[in-house]
């Protein structure tokens, strides 16, 4: 009998993804879907999707889901994951919801050390409204609000959440990732696995940052939406583990403990 | 018989209450003249066990947090006072929308903008017609007394899961900062509450749920649409609720609720000294509004007398609820100001002799 090489996850519903072609969502979808599944942690996930491409991710994750207004997922997840300390709660939001309407509620969470996991994907864009300026669009990057290119004396230049993030007490682990190609798929696949178990040992707040092609709003074909991703948005973004505390933090626990103990 | 009563500000009662009542997530933001509410959550989720507190970082951020606390089943509440209740429309309205219960404190204050911190009722508008976008309700329930905080704290939990719909308690800066004798209710055992079988709580032994609110399909948009109504028809049938005072032989009738309404009755035992008949009906559900009390009260052919600290904003429920408008008339004072209750019979007797009432 043939050996099962690749197969549907387990928390991956039967349907069709609505996505565009080239989209990084799908790949991500799937991605945290695997990773659920290896934790096995499917019955204890909660998942909070907000406004943006991604709020249709409930259509796809087979595990409970509580949507979010736009950038309120933080906030969101804070309350599901302080009510229920022992579940595992992430969110899954765009560039957008994230580094735009809803940086507070980020960086608080990040500050409170929350100790949920935040999926955030940067694709440079407003997606699902059509391709307006995101705060992560690059400098000279067309969008429908910055024809013929951002600038920064109109529009300030792109923020880096994640970086910013980095200094909050609070947060234990944060990578930036990619899905343009199978070798960075696979570090994307690593990180998310890594910020859940993070969470399922308490440590804190984790964050992957991950950078996803946009074809439609980016105007470019999936390949060459890869290529830019690899040759333009990693130069402002590059793909690196911003902050790793997991050590420190596992060594402050059990000198706590024994303190207490 | 043993006198359980013990004194306590306004703002405590209710947060006592709450807990009392089964609220195990309270998130808040500092504002006048409210503090006192969240500042005893504060200390007292700490000793309660699977209690949660929270300062949020924001109005906005604190409902939210409530929110995601209300879809694991946790009864959840939130304060504040008239600006950063503006801040928590948008949290009401997904509450509405994702038939999540949850409770909404608005301590009102001195309006629009800024404003200042004294007492007002100047949310009214807000608190009744939704507040938030789309097309919803939220019940707005009205204490005037300490014991009444006590009553509707709890009538406040006990809605918002029957029905699944957010309620908001409906006070101002007196009732917040005043201090009365009241007894508290007995602390209920969470185990006792009916249970949840809408929770989000990690899929284990049933499909995985999903609580949203965007309906990309217009058709199933308005289904959830209808189906509030109905929601909210059942709601409108049930719960109204007033109180009414010395209006059996009153000619002229005030209504007032809140803080509003107590001085009015102050005005109303002043005129009764005197034999003037006037009498109160007090609103404790400003949504759904008791239509039906004040409807029975004009067919007995009273006179009405709407006080509001405000430019008359519960005067048009009463407009709506009443056939004969020529019968209805309005004092008011916005911005923060008390009106004395001598103020309010100087008013009322005007009107009472202008109307040709003692010749009745």
């Amino acid at each position: 009998m043939a050996k099962i090489v690749f197969k549907r996850p387990k928390y991956l519903k039967q349907a069709v993804f609505h996505y565009c072609p080239g989209c990084g969502h799908s790949i991500i979808h799937r991605l945290v879907a695997e990773v659920i599944e290896e934790l096995d942690i499917g019955e204890r996930v909660i998942g909070v999707p907000p406004a943006g491409c991604a709020v249709l991710a409930y259509n796809y994750l087979d595990v409970d889901m509580g949507e979010a207004a736009h950038g309120r997922a933080a906030a969101v997840a804070t309350g599901i994951k302080r009510a229920l300390p022992d579940r595992v709660v992430f969110t899954y939001q765009g560039d957008g919801d994230i580094a735009a309407i809803g940086t507070a509620e980020t960086i608080h969470a990040a500050n409170r050390g929350e100790n949920v996991t935040v999926i955030f994907v940067n694709n440079g864009v407003y997606g699902m409204t059509g391709g307006q300026m995101a705060p992560t669009t690059l400098l000279g990057q067309d969008s429908t609000t910055t024809p013929g290119g951002r600038k920064s004396s109109r529009d300030g230049a792109p923020l880096d959440l994640s970086q910013m993030l980095t200094i909050t007490q609070g947060s234990t682990y944060i990578e930036r990732t990619a899905v343009n190609s199978v070798k960075n798929i696979q570090q994307t696949k690593k990180a998310i696995k890594k910020a859940f178990q993070v969470q399922l040992e308490n440590l804190g707040f984790s964050m992957v940052e991950i950078l996803s092609p946009c074809p439609t709003n980016w105007k470019l074909q999936p390949t060459e939406a890869c290529k830019w991703v690899e040759e333009e948005m990693t130069k402002i973004f590059p793909i690196k583990i911003l902050k790793d505390e997991i050590d420190r933090r596992r060594i402050d626990r059990s000198s706590s403990a024994k303190t207490q103990g | 018989m043993k006198n359980n009563k013990t004194l306590m500000r306004g703002s405590h009662i209710i947060a006592e209450t709450a807990v009392r009542a089964g609220c195990r997530f309270y998130a808040g933001y500092p504002i006048t003249p409210q503090n006192e509410l969240t500042e005893y959550m504060a200390s007292v989720m700490d000793k309660t066990e699977h209690g949660t507190f929270i300062q949020a970082e924001s109005e906005l951020a604190a409902v939210n947090m409530v929110i995601g606390a209300a879809m694991t089943g946790t009864r959840a509440m939130t304060s504040s006072s008239s600006p950063g209740v503006s801040l928590k429309q948008e949290g009401i309205s997904f509450l509405a929308a994702q038939e999540l219960p949850a409770v909404i404190v608005n301590t009102m204050r001195g309006g629009p903008g800024l404003g200042n911190i004294a007492p007002s009722q100047s949310d009214y508008f807000q608190a009744t017609r939704g507040g938030g976008h789309g097309d919803y309700r939220t019940i707005v329930l009205a204490p005037a007394t300490s014991q009444e905080m006590v009553d509707l704290t709890q009538k406040a939990f006990s809605y918002a899961d029957l029905y699944r719909t957010p309620v908001m308690l409906l006070a101002d800066g007196m009732l917040g900062q005043m201090m009365e004798p009241v007894e508290l209710s007995e602390p209920i055992k969470l185990s006792d509450l009916p249970a949840k079988n809408w929770v989000l709580d990690g899929a284990r032994n049933r499909p995985s749920r999903i609580i949203k609110s965007l309906l990309l399909d217009p058709v199933i948009e308005e289904e959830l649409n209808w189906k509030l109504v109905r929601k909210y028809q059942v709601i409108s049938e049930k719960i109204p609720a007033a109180e009414t005072y010395l209006v059996e032989d009153a000619r002229l009738v005030l209504i007032a609720y809140g803080t509003a309404a107590r001085i009015a009755k102050g005005a109303i035992k002043k005129a009764r000294e005197q034999g003037l008949k006037i009498g109160l009906c007090r609103p404790l559900t400003l949504w759904p509004f008791p239509k039906q009390i004040l409807s029975a009260l004009e067919q007995a052919g009273k006179e009405f007398l709407v006080f509001e600290m405000s430019t008359g904003q519960m005067l048009e429920d009463v407009q709506l609820a009443l056939c004969k408008r020529d019968r209805i008339h309005f004092y008011g004072r916005p911005g923060g100001i008390v009106s004395t209750p001598d103020e309010i019979f100087k008013e009322a007797v005007a009107l009472y002799y202008r109307q040709q009432l003692d010749r009745g």
